[in-house]
């Protein structure tokens, strides 16, 4: 196996992992949108990194943290229903993202390897990166589970029971946000959400409790980086798409399942 | 030792502008069942919720007992279909149990619903399993959003008498809110009827004879089952305008309502 394929198996392969729960999370609490809008603001890390010259993994990474902390201030405030407020900055963040590449970076980067990932190009640094961020949401995962589960299930009955609502909440939010930093390199700021939700929803017909459907969750996540990587490798599809598309027919084999009650 | 759970002076909540609780009182002591009724919109959630720490309240204080621990059974619950949770998980996530489980499972007869997924319930079985877990605190103060709302005519019964005898049980106080305006349960100590402000209190009256409710509840109750609703009457000193503010009646003209205008809207 050629060493590039071997990088990019290993980067996919940990933030399949990780995107498993945490897409369980996102699946739950219908974070889809949410998920949306915080892929599309790493666009405008990247002009940032680019703008201030500080490594761009970091400038994607601290873009995502802030926009999460700002969406969170935002959705206390109920004057918009929440998916009009993502609406709007999702898009507004994507376009000014696009517009300020395009201004600011003198064709320096590739933008459609932002856009739909450049998995093929990772490097050792990158991988490692990945890993060391993959590992330490799932562990922040693992702690913080039964509060996480109690606030998705009923907030205030959470609340009452002495959870502390929204610091956890705060918490599921930039563990999301680092998730999508790194998986950015991977299938790129439109199809991050993809691999968050396409393998939860697909494991949820084949599970009976809520760490089983996570478990599974990463399994099918893994699959579908190594069926991604492979398409890639054999017939030359670009890989973040190939990856997506992996888990989207894995979902389509779940649907042959009758659900269980 | 306080000789109360909760006690709530001059509660006032305000959302964009308007008041939507104001000088609300509220006193729960041990062993003591408080049922708060009022229309739609006259703030008894919110009053609950403001007990709970739920909302920041405008105006007024709470005091509560040292370290008082509390078993809240919410109105609703929707868990998305997508989550995969057993009874016993659900049960599981209120944290660590301080009543015995096979006991209150028992209790609340719940104890073959275990392993079913939670979507599967009906709206009486979810009652029922929401009130469990509030047991399973042991807590001192039971606090109940329309517990009964959605349960036909026995299972009120049946419910109400539960609610009774965890409280002659465990002698913890019990704050209920309830959606009918002059059916409360029977064993009820006092009852506060909300709208905006505590509008009266009272105790219900009890209703074996009263033909209106052996009419409406005759087959349900039989004569050896003492009936677990009772009739609250209205005693309202004052009516409001259309904008709910109140306007006082002049001294002396004393006015007791029993129908059901009561000089409010009174439409469940």
């Amino acid at each position: 196996m050629p060493d590039f394929l071997l990088l990019a198996l290993l980067a996919g392969i940990a933030v399949a992992l990780v995107a498993g729960p945490l897409g369980s999370f996102a699946v739950w609490r219908r974070m889809a949108y949410f998920g949306d809008t915080l892929a599309h603001s790493a666009l405008l890390g990247v002009t940032f990194g680019l703008l201030l010259d500080i490594n761009l993994n970091l400038a994607i990474a601290l873009g995502c943290l802030l926009l999460a902390l700002i969406l969170v201030a935002l959705q206390n405030n109920r004057f918009l229903a929440t998916d009009t407020l993502l609406g709007i900055l999702s898009h507004s963040t994507l376009a000014l993202g696009l517009v300020c590449v395009s201004v600011f970076s003198d064709n320096r980067i590739d933008l459609m390897a932002y856009l739909f990932g450049d998995i093929l190009s990772v490097s050792r640094t990158d991988v490692a990166s990945i890993w060391l961020i993959s590992l330490a949401v799932i562990a922040a995962l693992v702690w913080l589970w039964r509060p996480l589960l109690a606030i998705t299930v009923h907030e205030e009955l959470a609340h009452v029971e002495g959870v502390p609502v929204a610091r956890v909440r705060t918490a599921l939010m930039l563990l999301m946000a680092l998730v999508i930093a790194i998986a950015m390199k991977v299938v790129g700021v439109l199809l991050i959400t993809a691999l968050l939700i396409i393998p939860a929803a697909a494991s949820r017909r084949l599970t009976h409790t809520p760490e089983q459907m996570a478990l599974v969750s990463s399994l099918l996540g893994v699959a579908a980086v190594c069926a991604g990587l492979a398409a890639s490798y054999w017939w030359d599809s670009p890989a973040g798409p190939a990856i997506v598309l992996s888990a989207t027919l894995l979902f389509s084999l779940t649907l042959l399942k009758r659900q269980p009650v | 030792m306080a000789d109360y759970l909760i006690k709530a002076r001059g509660l006032g909540v305000n959302r964009n502008g308007r008041a939507i609780l104001q000088r609300a009182d509220l006193t729960v002591q041990a062993g003591k069942i408080v049922t708060l009724i009022g229309p739609n919109g006259a703030g008894k959630t919110t009053l609950v919720r403001a007990v709970l720490g739920l909302i920041k309240i405008d105006e007024g204080t709470i005091a509560k007992a040292p370290d008082l621990r509390i078993g809240y059974m919410p109105q609703k619950l929707h868990i998305d279909a997508s989550l995969p949770l057993t009874v016993a998980r659900f049960l599981a996530l209120g944290g660590k149990a301080r009543a015995d489980l096979a006991e209150t499972l028992a209790l609340t007869g719940i104890d073959k619903l275990i392993n079913m997924p939670m979507q599967s319930l009906s709206g009486g079985e979810t009652q029922r399993v929401l009130l469990a877990r509030a047991l399973l605190r042991d807590p001192q103060l039971l606090v109940l959003d329309e517990p009964v709302q959605g349960v036909d005519v026995t299972g009120q019964s049946a419910l109400y008498a539960l609610i009774n005898e965890i409280r002659n049980r465990r002698q913890c106080g019990v704050l209920l809110v309830s959606h009918d305006l002059h059916l409360v349960m029977a064993t009820t100590d006092t009852v506060i009827c909300l709208n905006q402000h505590v509008c009266c209190e009272g105790h219900p009256e009890q209703v074996t004879n009263d033909p209106a409710y052996l009419a409406l509840f005759g087959e349900a109750v039989g004569a050896t089952n003492p009936p677990q609703v009772a009739i609250y009457t209205h005693h309202h000193d004052h009516q409001h305008d259309t904008h709910g503010n109140v306007i006082h009646t002049k001294p002396g003209a004393h006015i007791h309502r029993h129908d059901s205008s009561c000089g409010h809207d009174h439409h469940a």
